[in-house]
């Protein structure tokens, strides 16, 4: 039978494939609800911003020979430019997007320059940190996923409503005594972390969307900030097991995108047909 | 004394607004904040807040009052109306002032947010959704918000942009209940001079070279002396059968 043949194979490989389905899982979650957030404070662009950074830190380190453990050498480098581009964002001097703009495509060109030149050519490690393998994924990246993960898990539960504050109204939250500023670099550090780790499997050009696409989709139906979460959170983790299990003959990254899509047309369909009928 | 400013100097970073700004309000007083566009209303009522940091002089508040106890309604902003949150979400974070570091709310607040969804007579929007609301009914809620985070001092600013004639008049009844009734002081910061002097006791007028601060009685003849006002001027501020 067919369905057997899947979960004999899923045993049969588990040992191969337990790392990078565990740590998909997990960044699933966390990238989807981080991106409830920063999708709501119209940050989204920092996702798409850092991730090419991270892919600019990665090839460096790569060039000048960290191929070891890339990871603990470019996650405070990413963080300090998350912190960077929140600032930028915050001052009204400078338009963000293009700060934006710029930060990314220099890190990513220099990244290139660097890693082209030390390390002779662009090479397979540098090839497929731009559209991401799931096979990627290790032991280290599963232990620093899983910090990860607890971390945002436990500060979405634990600060729950203060995150509703801030990402609702900033400036009322600030009054009531809220420390927006730490909160905002709070999350720039965990959105940083996850990019970092996720773009391995996702690909510089694909992570930013599985931050954007689950919350977006659950905002055309969803109407109160919880469910809006968890059904994220849901989207992600599912779109991300058809991709792994189901659309195995397609580029991994591509293919959970373009079902992050397909759910959200039929999201957006189920949207207006509910606000077309709920007057 | 509920609030009091001495000598105090507002602006941002390198660029001073205002200074040398003396003013104290009483607790029950019904205050209006007027001002041309640029003459700092809005950087006064942020540096109360606490939004922005002051530059100079000192802010006192009364026994029992901190400035994070102070209720504020924002100016309305367009980014909320697409936000996935219910009426119940957005009141009750107006008391998170109220609950320390705990994570979690309880009965007590529950009880609150109830309590001024009951005042501001919001209570059967409870489980709608937030976006979906017209203007004046978002203006209420977030009112309650605000009503929520304290029960002293309630700063609204600009209140009545886009709200129609009988919004704004419903607006108006309600303020006057949470002033009276609930004894709480408001600052009111607007430039629909003529319908709030009639409910004020108090005018704050900024500008650049010169400061007011009176009763809604002086303030019309003060306006008239200082400013020869015209006659559509003085029409604004309710007075023109003395013209």
């Amino acid at each position: 039978m067919f369905n057997e043949g899947i979960i004999q194979n899923f045993f049969n490989n588990f040992y191969i494939l337990k790392y990078p389905l565990f740590v998909g899982i997990l960044l699933s979650i966390t990238a989807s609800i981080l991106g409830v957030v920063l999708v709501l404070k119209r940050y989204s662009m920092i996702g798409d911003g850092l991730s090419h950074i991270s892919f600019g830190v990665y090839a460096i380190s790569i060039g000048l020979g960290f191929t070891n453990a890339p990871i603990l050498v470019v996650i405070p480098f990413v963080v300090l430019a998350a912190y960077i581009l929140l600032r930028i964002g915050e001052s009204k001097k400078m338009k963000s997007d293009a700060a934006i703009g710029i930060f990314s495509s220099s890190a990513l060109a220099i990244g290139y320059i660097v890693a082209s030149t030390l390390h002779g050519g662009f090479t397979v490690d540098i090839n497929s940190l731009m559209f991401g393998s799931i096979v990627f994924a290790n032991k280290e990246d599963f232990i620093i996923m899983l910090i990860t993960a607890i971390l945002v898990i436990g500060t979405f539960i634990l600060l729950y409503h203060r995150i509703f504050a801030v990402t609702f109204d900033e400036s009322f939250a600030k009054a009531t005594g809220i420390h927006t500023r730490a909160f905002n670099v709070l999350f720039a550090s965990l959105t940083a972390i996850t990019i970092v780790i996720g773009m391995r499997i996702m690909g510089t050009l694909l992570i930013s969307s599985i931050i954007i696409f689950p919350a977006l989709s659950s905002m055309q139906v969803f109407r109160k900030f919880r469910n809006v979460i968890f059904s994220s959170a849901i989207i992600s983790v599912t779109s991300f097991l058809i991709a792994l299990f189901i659309l195995t003959d397609y580029p991994f990254g591509a293919s959970v995108v373009v079902v992050n899509l397909i759910i959200f047309i039929i999201y957006a369909i189920i949207g207006k047909l509910t606000n077309r009928y709920a007057r | 004394m509920i609030l009091e400013c001495n000598a105090l100097s507002i602006g941002y970073e390198n660029r001073t607004v205002l200074k040398d700004l003396n003013l104290k309000l009483e607790s029950g007083d019904y205050v209006c904040l007027f001002g041309d566009n640029g003459s700092g209303k809005s950087t006064l009522v942020k540096t109360i807040l606490g939004l922005i940091p002051k530059l100079k002089g000192e802010i006192n508040f009364g026994k029992g009052i901190s400035q994070r106890m102070i209720g504020y309604l924002p100016q309305h902003n367009e980014s909320l109306s697409d936000f996935p949150a219910s009426v119940f979400e957005v009141v009750r974070s107006g008391c998170l002032n109220r609950i320390g570091f705990r994570p979690f709310f309880s009965k007590k607040e529950k009880h609150r947010v109830e309590e001024m969804m009951d005042i501001l007579e919001i209570k059967d929007l409870e489980y709608r959704s937030f976006s979906e609301l017209s203007g004046g009914q978002q203006q209420r809620v977030l009112l309650a918000r605000a009503l929520c985070a304290t029960d002293k001092i309630l700063i609204l600013d600009e209140p009545f942009t886009g709200l129609d004639g009988s919004t704004a008049q419903k607006l108006y009844d309600v303020l006057d209940k949470i002033n009276k009734e609930l004894n709480v002081t408001l600052i009111i910061v607007s430039h629909f001079v003529e319908d709030l002097l009639k409910h004020a006791n108090k005018v704050i007028h900024l500008s650049q070279d010169c400061m007011f601060c009176g009763n809604p009685e002086e303030y019309k003849k003060h306006m008239k002396k200082e400013y020869l006002l015209s006659r559509h001027q003085l029409l604004e501020i309710g007075d023109e059968q003395d013209v």
